[in-house]
């Protein structure tokens, strides 16, 4: 149980400390980033199946196209993001232990944020 | 982390079979075995299934009146919690072969072989089929669960027209028998934080109701990572719900007003 819930009435225990204020935000996120990966993640599968079999130059060459290179660099942006807000769901979900939670949490963050800025900078080592 | 298996004080062991009933003058009699769960906190032995042979012709249709007859006419210690005998009341709620509902409701005769009979789930229990639901009773308290309005107050009734009392269909015939909260993985997992299908349905009971004047101030108290938004659309609230109602929409509702409000 949170240390927000330290009072001993059962109504007391029941309010907490009252609602955050927040949550609706990351609820649209998560929504938002999801209809964006529809698309994003139907032209990434139509154009790595038409490469199937390609020489790794053709590849390359691919995501040195100006659009390409700026429609890896947004699915990468949604993608992470989108797995960010979920797998923050599913810490608080699993996670009780205060510590852990919040550790866990920041993990979260610092490694979408860590393979975000690595990916976006392969693509962009390769597109400029 | 969540704990996915018992505390050995927990676990469930095999406990008395009792007689079956005599039969008369050799007609053959219509035998269901009833495997219910009991536990007593007077003493420290873990909880146990007892199991229950019942004459169904001599018993009435719903689980109710077998648990009632066992009660009556085999083990007297048996305690579970029940009232109106028809649905109304939502004391009676309890697992009846894996799922949340009413007995007096369920008809024995829905159930294959042997009616497991369970408290509902992931509740501390008080004894055999009673569980403790003072959390469940106080998140409830805590949404202000009747008509604030600011207006003053009319000389006869609040006015509401038939069109708007429409929109409290399917929201008002809520009982509280937890039947929807107690089946909701989410509400295991972070009942301690998470109103719980039941409350939010209530919630948004007043939240729907045309006369009501605090729909802010009730949706700042909603809007919260932990209140709200632990639905994930699991849907057992739907399917356990004795009433028919579908408390899942209700919280998809409010999400919507929550969506709505921030522009």
């Amino acid at each position: 149980m949170a240390d927000l819930a330290k009072s001993s009435s059962p109504l007391a225990r029941a309010q907490g400390a009252g609602g955050a204020g927040h949550g609706g935000e990351h609820w649209w996120a998560q929504r938002v980033s999801a209809l964006a990966l529809v698309p994003l993640v139907i032209w990434l599968l139509v154009s790595l199946v038409a490469m199937v079999g390609a020489p790794h130059a053709q590849v390359i060459a691919f995501i040195a196209e100006p659009y390409n290179a700026v429609l890896m660099v947004l699915l990468i942006a949604a993608a992470l993001y989108h797995s960010q807000l979920g797998i923050q769901v599913v810490i608080e979900d699993y996670i009780h232990k205060e510590s852990s939670k919040w550790m866990l949490l920041l993990l979260n963050r610092f490694l979408t944020i860590g393979v975000g800025a690595a990916a976006i900078f392969a693509v962009l080592r390769i597109a400029l | 982390m969540v704990q996915l298996t018992l505390p050995k004080n927990s676990t469930v062991k095999t406990g008395k079979t009792w007689p079956k009933p005599k039969t008369e003058g050799g007609k053959k009699a219509a035998l269901k075995e009833f495997k219910v769960y009991r536990w007593t906190p007077e003493d420290a032995k873990n909880p146990r299934i007892d199991t229950y042979t019942l004459d169904m012709g001599q018993t009435g249709p719903m689980v109710l009146d077998a648990l009632i007859k066992i009660k009556n006419e085999i083990d007297p210690t048996l305690t579970f919690r029940r009232s109106c005998r028809e649905g109304v009341c939502g004391s009676c709620a309890m697992n009846i072969d894996g799922s949340n509902t009413l007995a007096c409701t369920k008809a024995s005769a829905e159930v294959k072989g042997a009616v497991a009979i369970y408290p509902l789930p992931h509740m501390p229990v008080v004894k055999d089929l009673v569980p403790d639901l003072t959390q469940f009773y106080q998140q409830y308290a805590s949404i202000e669960p009747f008509l604030k309005s600011k207006s003053p107050e009319p000389e006869t009734e609040w006015r509401q027209s038939p069109a708007d009392r429409a929109k409290l269909d399917g929201l008002y015939e809520c009982i509280l028998c937890a039947c929807c909260s107690t089946s909701c993985p989410s509400y295991w997992w972070n009942g301690d934080r998470y109103l719980g299908p039941a409350a939010l349905l209530q919630s948004y009971r007043w939240l729907a109701d045309s006369r009501d004047e605090a729909t802010g101030e009730r949706l700042n108290d909603l809007e919260d990572p932990f209140r709200l938004y632990r639905c994930h659309t699991i849907m057992n609230c739907a399917s356990a719900c004795p009433k028919g109602l579908n408390p899942a929409k209700a919280i998809a509702e409010v999400k919507k007003m929550v969506a709505v409000r921030r522009g």
